[in-house]
C-alpha cells in the first residue's frame, strides 16, 4: 500500500468525484454531503501520510506503468510538493464543510466538481513531468470553469467568460511553450530537463530561452502576475464563497510552477541560461504589489478587497521568487501558505457579512447591523490582523522571514519597502472597510439568521491556521527550510529523479 | 516543406490572436479554435519534420519521434473538449446578458442626429 501512496491523491478524489456522479450517491443531496466528506478526509489523511513518508523515506518517485524515467510518466512527492497538497487537501475539506451549508443547492453537480478541482490541483502539485503538468493544469481549469459558474447569475457568466477565453489563450501558450522545449531539449520530464539545458549550443540557447520565457507568461497568468492580473479580481468577486476560498490556492499553482519550473531547470545549473527570468520578474514582482495595494483601497466591497489581497500575497511571493535564493524560498513556502488559508477565510468572512446585512451586501455602505456582530467582528479582526502581517499572528512572522532573506542591500532597497509599505495600505483599506461594515450602521435590526454550524467551524478551521502556524513556527520553518533546500539543490536528488539516467 | 509549414503555423496564429482580439463572442470563439490548430501544429513539427518515417522502430527504415504524436492527440483531444464547454458558455452568455458581446454590454453607438430631425419634421 504505502508504495502507492504516492498516487492516492490524485485517485482518491478522481474516484469518489466519479462515484459521486452515479445512482447510489448521486439521488439524494445527504449522500453527497457525506460521501464527499469522506473522501476528502480521506484525500487529507493520505496527503498527511505522504508527507510523512517524503519526510521520513527522502523524495518519492512514483512511475507509472514501471516506464523508467525519463521515457515513462512519473509523480515526484518532495517536501515541496507533499505540502502544498497537504494545504490543497485542507482547503478542499474546508470548502466542502463550508458549501454544506446551503451553498450546494444553488446549482447541479457541486461536490463531484471539488473534488475534481482538487484532483487537478494535487495532480499539478505531484507530477514530475512537464506536459502532464499542463494537462493537470487543464483538468483543474476545466473544474473552475464550471465551479465559477456554479450557482448562476449575470455577474458570474460574463466573468465566466473572460476568464474562459484568457486561460484558453494561456494553454495554446503553454503548448507553443513546450513545443519550443521539447524541439531543443528532447525531453519533458523535468529533472532529466534540468541536466540537458547546460548543454545546449548557442542556437538552441535561444529557443530554450523563449520556451522558458513563455512558461513565465503563462504560469504568471495563473498566478495573476501583473499585466495579466486584470481577470482576478472580478472573477473571485463574482463566485461563489466556498468556490472562492478553493480558488485561493489556483493562484499559487502558477507560484509553484515558477518555483518548479525556473528554479529547477533555468536554476543555478543551467549554465548561461541560470537565472535567466530574474530581471523581468523584478520589476514584475514589485509592480504587481502596487498594483494589489492600490486595487485595494480602491476596492468597493470586502469581497474585491480580499481579491486585491490575493494579487498583494502574489506579489510578495513573487518577491521571493526574483531573490531566487534557498533562504527566501522557505520564507515564500511559509507565506504561501499563510496567505492561501488567510485569503479563503476572508473570502467566507466576506459572504457571511454580506448575509448578514440584507441589501447592502458586503459593500462598504451605511446598512444594518451584522446579525452576531461579536462572532463575525472577531473572526474579521483575526483574519485582517493575519493578513496585513501584525503580530501575533502567521501573516507577521511570513513577513519577517521574507525581510530577513533579502541578502544583499540592493535586494533590501527593493524588497523591503514593497513589501512594508503594501502591508501599510492593507493595514489601511482593512480597517476603512471592517469600520464601515461594523460600526456604521443605521437603527434597523438584522432579519437574516445567524450563521450555521458548517459555516463558524469552516472559517475556523481556516482561522486556527493562523496563531498555529506562529506556535508551531520552528517546527515549520525548519521543513520549509529543507523544502527550499531539496527544490535548490537538484543534482543532489539526480540519482533518485532519474535512476539508470546517463548523468 | 519547412518554409511551407511555418507559414501555415504563423498564418493560423495571427488569424487567431486577431479573431481573439473581437469584440463579440462568435469571432472569438473561432480565433481560440484557430489557435489550437496552430499550436497542435506546431507541436508535430516539435519533433522535427520528416517524410515516409514510421512511429513504430522495426516497420520503415526510417523512423519519426512518435512522442509529439502522443502530445498532439492529447492537445487536441483536451482542446476539443475546451471549445465545446466555451461554445456553451458563450451561448449561456447570451441568453444571460442580453448580447453577445465580450464585455456583456454593447459599447455606445455613435449617434445619427441628422435622420431624427428628419422624422420630426
Amino acid at each position: 500500500m504505502s508504495e502507492h501512496l504516492t498516487i492516492l491523491p490524485i485517485l482518491l478524489p478522481l474516484i469518489g468525484g466519479v462515484l459521486l456522479l452515479l445512482p447510489p450517491l448521486a439521488t439524494t443531496l445527504e449522500r453527497q454531503r457525506y460521501a464527499a466528506l469522506t473522501v476528502a478526509v480521506l484525500t487529507l489523511l493520505s496527503a498527511g501520510l505522504l508527507l510523512q513518508q517524503s519526510q521520513t523515506e527522502g523524495i518519492q518517485l512514483y512511475v507509472l506503468g514501471d516506464w523508467q524515467p525519463p521515457y515513462g510518466i512519473a509523480l515526484v512527492a518532495d517536501r515541496l510538493s507533499t505540502l502544498l497538497v497537504l494545504l490543497t487537501s485542507l482547503l478542499g475539506l474546508v470548502s466542502l464543510l463550508y458549501a454544506c451549508a446551503g451553498d450546494d443547492r444553488t446549482g447541479a453537480y457541486f461536490y463531484p466538481l471539488v473534488l475534481l478541482q482538487v484532483m487537478g490541483i494535487n495532480g499539478a502539485f505531484l507530477t514530475g513531468d512537464i506536459f502532464n503538468l499542463f494537462v493537470f493544469f487543464e483538468v483543474l481549469l476545466i473544474a473552475s470553469y464550471a465551479l465559477l459558474i456554479h450557482g448562476g447569475g449575470k455577474q458570474k457568466t460574463q466573468a465566466g467568460f473572460h476568464y474562459v477565453a484568457l486561460n484558453l489563450v494561456g494553454s495554446s501558450l503553454f503548448l507553443f511553450a513546450l513545443g519550443i522545449l521539447y524541439g531543443t531539449l528532447g525531453t519533458l520530464n523535468i529533472a532529466d530537463m534540468s541536466t540537458k539545458v547546460a548543454t545546449l549550443t548557442e542556437g538552441e540557447r535561444v529557443l530554450a530561452k523563449a520556451g522558458g520565457l513563455l512558461l513565465l507568461a503563462v504560469f504568471g497568468l495563473k498566478a495573476a502576475m501583473l499585466p495579466l492580473h486584470f481577470w482576478l479580481t472580478r472573477t473571485y468577486a463574482s463566485a461563489s464563497a466556498p468556490v472562492a476560498a478553493l480558488f485561493a490556492i489556483m493562484t499559487k499553482v502558477g507560484i509553484y510552477s515558477i518555483y518548479r519550473v525556473h528554479t529547477v531547470i533555468f536554476g543555478e545549473n543551467a549554465g548561461e541560461l541560470a537565472f535567466m527570468i530574474q530581471p523581468w520578474i523584478w520589476p514584475l514582482a514589485l509592480l504587481t504589489l502596487l498594483a494589489g495595494s492600490i486595487g485595494a483601497l480602491a476596492s468597493p466591497n470586502l469581497r474585491e478587497l480580499t481579491a486585491n489581497l490575493v494579487i498583494v500575497s502574489v506579489g510578495t511571493l513573487l518577491v521571493s521568487v526574483a531573490m531566487m535564493s534557498e533562504a527566501a524560498t522557505a520564507a515564500g513556502l511559509y507565506y504561501l501558505v499563510h496567505s492561501t488559508l488567510v485569503c479563503a477565510a476572508l473570502f467566507m468572512i466576506a459572504d457571511l457579512i454580506s448575509h448578514q446585512r440584507g441589501k447592502a451586501g458586503d459593500r462598504f455602505v451605511i446598512s444594518r447591523k451584522v446579525r452576531q456582530p461579536a462572532l463575525l467582528g472577531v473572526m474579521f479582526f483575526v483574519a485582517a490582523m493575519a493578513v496585513a502581517g501584525i503580530p501575533p499572528f502567521s501573516g507577521f512572522v511570513g513577513k519577517v522571514l521574507l525581510l530577513q532573506a533579502a541578502q544583499n542591500a540592493t535586494e533590501m532597497v527593493w524588497a523591503w519597502p514593497a513589501i512594508l509599505l503594501s502591508s501599510l495600505i492593507t493595514i489601511i483599506a482593512l480597517s476603512r472597510g471592517g469600520t464601515t461594515l461594523f460600526w456604521r450602521r443605521s437603527t434597523d435590526k438584522s432579519q437574516a439568521d445567524p450563521a450555521s454550524g458548517w459555516h463558524i467551524a469552516a472559517v475556523v478551521l481556516l482561522l486556527l491556521g493562523a496563531p498555529l502556524m506562529v506556535v508551531l513556527g520552528g517546527p515549520i520553518t525548519e521543513y520549509t527550510a529543507a523544502a527550499a533546500q531539496q527544490l535548490h539543490q537538484v543534482p543532489e536528488s539526480l540519482h533518485l529523479l532519474l535512476p539508470g539516467g546517463e548523468s | 516543406m519547412e518554409a511551407v509549414y511555418a507559414a501555415c503555423v504563423g498564418l493560423l496564429t495571427f488569424s487567431g490572436v486577431f479573431l481573439c482580439l473581437r469584440g463579440r463572442t462568435f469571432p472569438v470563439v473561432l480565433g481560440l479554435t484557430l489557435l489550437s490548430y496552430a499550436v497542435n501544429l506546431f507541436l508535430f513539427s516539435s519533433g522535427r519534420l520528416k517524410l515516409d518515417g514510421a512511429a513504430i522502430l522495426g516497420t520503415s527504415a526510417s523512423y519519426t519521434d512518435p512522442l509529439p504524436q502522443a502530445l498532439v492527440l492529447t492537445a487536441i483531444v483536451i482542446g476539443f473538449a475546451m471549445t465545446a464547454f466555451v461554445v456553451i458558455l458563450a451561448m449561456r452568455a447570451r441568453a444571460d446578458l442580453g448580447n453577445d458581446h465580450v464585455d456583456g454590454r454593447l459599447p455606445p453607438q455613435p449617434e445619427v442626429p441628422q435622420r431624427r430631425k428628419k422624422e420630426h419634421a
